[in-house]
């Protein structure tokens, strides 16, 4: 029986294959295997390309290219003056889609809403543990389990959210791909089947394209899903083939066997852009790396010994020896492609002999310290021992003895976060949402002392700000909030802010349409591609 | 005969149980968790981490958590990723087939070059020929894989565009897996030019795999040729004006293929680890990128059920040859 199902199944695709062969297919050479189809449980950027960028939608999306929030399957939300109650209000007619594994019997409704969150949350609901193991990362990463007062159905296209306490970058949350709208029909029928490990392996949503099978390891399928309720997409069909070596990558661009591909080396970047067939798009991404002091230790809770060590370090240096051109200097810790950023604010000077006479003044003259060096090769660090080597050179140059030290990856992520950490350490983020909190309060607020926040470093000052706009919904108040924290942190200097990389994505210029997401995500929906 | 079965079934007993320790601790030897690399640069709360830690129950004291992993094991369970959360078996099911084709594919290539070559080089010792084959031998030999695969893929795909860069089969392409191989499915499939396309895939992975055991075949052959061909019955052969292809093709090489065939039976275990870097270079969905990539995210469960399985593989082969030689060769049987 099970031979004459796949038999017929693959009949089936046969016949489909026959047209799909002339239809207008995409390619894009992807990084990684997607760790799974549900991007809730998951907290990999190549799963998430996979899953909440093409199968499904939320109930906000950052603007295409952009990290603004723009309604999604939300048209339109309102938030109650004290901050704490936001209700949305549902697009009509919104169709899931079609597919061979199942058909929806209705649009979407308030019902999908609360269930894509009570899962992740509610430990009675009978998803909350739907595979072995399933830890809701991001959900709880965001602080919602804390946050989440109660979800209620108003009406049929109408949600609110409740929130215990106000916090304004709950909106742009949403707009997270853990925050996917998944059917609930098409839910209650995997429960009803017994087979609800399904829901990770064949997902189904309402977005730009429709699911058709993964071939583990090797490529994913999808087809333009032509009940879209925002149109229908210019291609047909849509592959990721997934090609784990950079390099590798970089020659099947340019052999033309894809058409976009992810993350190329930084040394190929050069070649590609000889490439007549080829383009490439460059932009900053949303991600900063650092050095952070350890502000509780002494001499560096001196704002002066921090200061001078900041000027006696040529970060341009670091970004030409590292990145070979790929990366800018940086100097808040926020990248400029963020709404907030600040840039009135004014950089340290590289200035050796200046820091000299300052460190000598703090009485700080002859320091040794140590340099923490990350060991892997992060988005925003190709390669910290390099960086350290170089910070190592300069601070010889005013008299300070650096000794670089390093840890296995897991090891070093644990005890750089460690409140008597000896030494100053190398390491970044990279954005999870277009919200300045998730930079700012997130890696330098009091809260996070012990934890994200790697300089120990709590101000008052700084915090208060944090707290205030995270009270207000109002962008252009929260803007002049975080505009003055930026000035704050520079005057303090926790870190020294090194570098944001871009983001780089060589393509055939064939393609049409594709927007850099400063987000780090693909996302294929708009593009087009000649024939 | 039924005697040595038993015997060589009751040394794979020890032997599992060895794997089994091995497998299960080699991982946890590595330092940092499955839990802490799962969040990244975002800290988890020392709390949260006790609780993930504990709902994977690897919080529990490593000699009781061996014994689970045992008894699954016993039942037919290794158990599921960390990561992926699917099954290990239905992964190493649904990717082993690509490997094993791969591997096959290099084994036939290496010993239908590497024998002739061997041959060749020991019946014309000390010539130019034989020194330009062991010559290229070893350089194939010390090969840095990675190195070489790069280097196939930018001349032949990338300069000369004769084969694809990376991949099994063309996109253009898609059936359902039926029994893993893919020059078998895509015959099933009866889309034109699948197979042909399957084939122009399988090329340069296959040359890459089959560098070393080539370079390894064709060094024992020669070697083994040539003792051979120092024996008493070969002179007499040639004495008796038998013709120079009846005695080293028959009399030479039927004798000199002993050692050989060992030689191949070992080359499983090179094969199998070369596969890991072929695999990453070549995009080739199998269990060596499979497991690499587990070992990187500390998947404990990829990690001991994936060497598990492949240490069984490795027992069912060298199972099956010790039978095959006490078959052949009766005298081993005592």
């Amino acid at each position: 029986m099970k031979k004459l199902t796949t038999l017929l199944a693959a009949t089936a695709l046969a016949s489909m294959m026959a047209t799909a062969a002339w239809s207008k297919t995409l390619v894009y050479c992807s990084e990684a295997s997607p760790e799974g189809f549900d991007p809730g449980l998951y907290t990999g950027g190549q799963t998430f390309d996979a899953t909440s960028r093409t199968v499904y939608n939320r109930l906000v999306e950052f603007k295409h290219g952009g990290t603004e929030v723009e309604p999604g399957l939300a048209e339109s939300w309102e938030v109650s003056a004290d901050g704490k109650e936001y209700t949305f209000k549902l697009r009509k007619g919104v169709k899931f889609q079609t597919t061979d594994f199942f058909t929806p019997t209705r649009d979407l409704n308030a019902d999908d809403v609360i269930f894509s969150f009570e899962r992740q949350y509610k430990t009675d609901n009978p998803w909350n543990k739907y595979v072995a193991g399933a830890s809701w990362e991001y959900f709880a990463g965001m602080g919602f389990p804390d946050l989440i007062e109660k979800i209620e159905k108003v009406d049929d296209l109408t949600v609110k959210f409740v929130l215990k306490r106000p916090e304004a970058p709950f909106i742009a949350n949403l707009g997270m791909d853990f925050a996917s709208i998944i059917s609930k029909e098409y839910a209650d029928k995997l429960q009803a089947d017994g087979k609800m490990e399904l829901l990770n392996q064949q997902p189904l949503g309402t977005g730009p394209f429709t699911f058709v099978a993964y071939q583990t390891d090797a490529a994913i399928r999808y087809k333009a899903n032509p009940d879209y309720w925002a149109g229908k997409q210019p291609i047909d069909d849509l592959v990721f083939a997934i090609t784990t070596d950079a390099a590798v990558r970089a020659q099947k661009l340019k052999a033309g066997e894809c058409h976009i591909m992810a993350y190329p080396n930084a040394a190929d970047v050069a070649e590609l852009k000889k490439d007549e067939n080829l383009t490439v798009l460059e932009q900053e991404g949303l991600n900063v790396a650092y050095l952070a002091y350890n502000t509780l230790v002494p001499p560096f809770d001196k704002v002066e010994v921090r200061k001078a060590l900041n000027m006696a370090v040529n970060r341009q240096a670091i970004v030409d020896a590292v990145f070979q051109g790929a990366a800018t200097v940086a100097k808040n810790p926020i990248p400029p492609t963020m709404w907030s950023y600040n840039n009135a604010v004014e950089d340290d000077k590289y200035d050796p002999e200046a820091a000299k006479k300052m460190l000598e003044e703090a009485g700080a003259a002859g320091l040794k310290m140590k340099i923490w060096a990350m060991p892997v090769a992060r988005p925003y660090m190709l390669n910290a021992r390099r960086a350290a080597e170089l910070m190592q050179a300069d601070l010889a140059k005013i008299g300070v003895e650096a000794e670089i030290v390093s840890y296995e990856w897991a090891e070093y992520l644990k005890l750089s976060s460690a409140k008597d950490r000896d030494g100053a350490a190398i390491l970044g983020w990279t954005g999870d949402n277009g919200d300045p909190d998730n930079f700012l309060d997130t890696l330098l607020g009091c809260d996070a002392v012990g934890g994200n926040n790697r300089a120990q470093w709590c101000n008052k000052e700084f915090d208060d700000l944090m707290t205030k706009a995270k009270e207000t919904a109002d962008i252009a108040e929260r803007t002049k909030l975080y505009e003055e924290a930026q000035v704050i942190f520079k005057r303090e200097a926790p870190w020294n802010t090194l570098d944001h990389s871009l983001v780089v994505v060589p393509m055939s210029k064939k393609v049409s349409g594709f927007k850099m997401d400063p987000l780090g995500i693909h996302r294929f929906d708009g593009v087009d591609i000649a024939e | 005969m039924l005697r040595f079965i038993f015997g060589r079934l009751a040394v794979l007993i020890p032997t599992f149980i060895g794997v089994s320790i091995i497998a299960f601790s080699f991982i946890r030897l590595l330092p940092g968790d499955p839990v802490m690399l799962m969040s990244g640069e975002r800290v988890m709360s020392p709390e949260r981490h006790t609780e993930l830690m504990h709902q994977l129950g690897l919080d529990r004291p490593m000699y009781i958590q061996y014994f689970d992993y045992l008894t699954g094991l016993l039942q037919g369970d290794f158990g599921s990723s960390i990561v992926t959360k699917r099954p290990v078996l239905d992964d190493f099911v649904n990717l082993f087939p690509a490997t094993l084709e791969l591997s096959l594919c290099a084994i036939i290539v290496a010993v239908l070059l590497g024998i002739p070559a061997g041959v060749l080089a020991a019946v014309k010792r000390g010539t130019w020929l034989d020194q330009s084959i062991m010559g290229v031998a070893l350089v194939g030999y010390s090969m840095p894989i990675f190195w070489w695969g790069l280097l196939l893929i930018i001349f032949f795909s990338g300069y000369l565009g004769w084969t694809p860069v990376s991949g099994r089969i063309s996109l253009m392409y898609f059936f359902p897996q039926v029994t893993g191989f893919m020059l078998i499915d895509s015959l099933i499939s009866g889309q034109a030019g699948a197979f042909k396309s399957a084939l122009t895939y399988l090329i340069l992975p296959t040359v890459v795999l089959a560098t070393i055991p080539l370079a390894v075949i064709a060094r024992q052959t020669r070697s083994a040729m040539l003792e051979v061909l120092g024996e008493d019955y070969v002179r007499t052969a040639r004495a008796k004006g038998l013709s120079p292809f009846r005695v080293v093709g028959i009399h030479a090489l039927r004798n000199a293929m002993i050692p050989v065939i060992t030689t191949i039976g070992l080359q499983v275990g090179v094969l199998l680890a070369g596969a890991i870097l072929t695999e990453t270079i070549f995009s080739w969905p199998g269990i060596g990128k499979w497991m690499v990539d587990s070992v990187f995210k500390r998947d404990y469960a990829v990690v001991q059920g994936g060497l598990m399985l492949i240490a069984a593989v490795i027992m069912i082969v060298n199972l099956v040859v010790d039978l095959l030689y006490g078959w052949v060769n009766p005298r081993i049987r005592h």
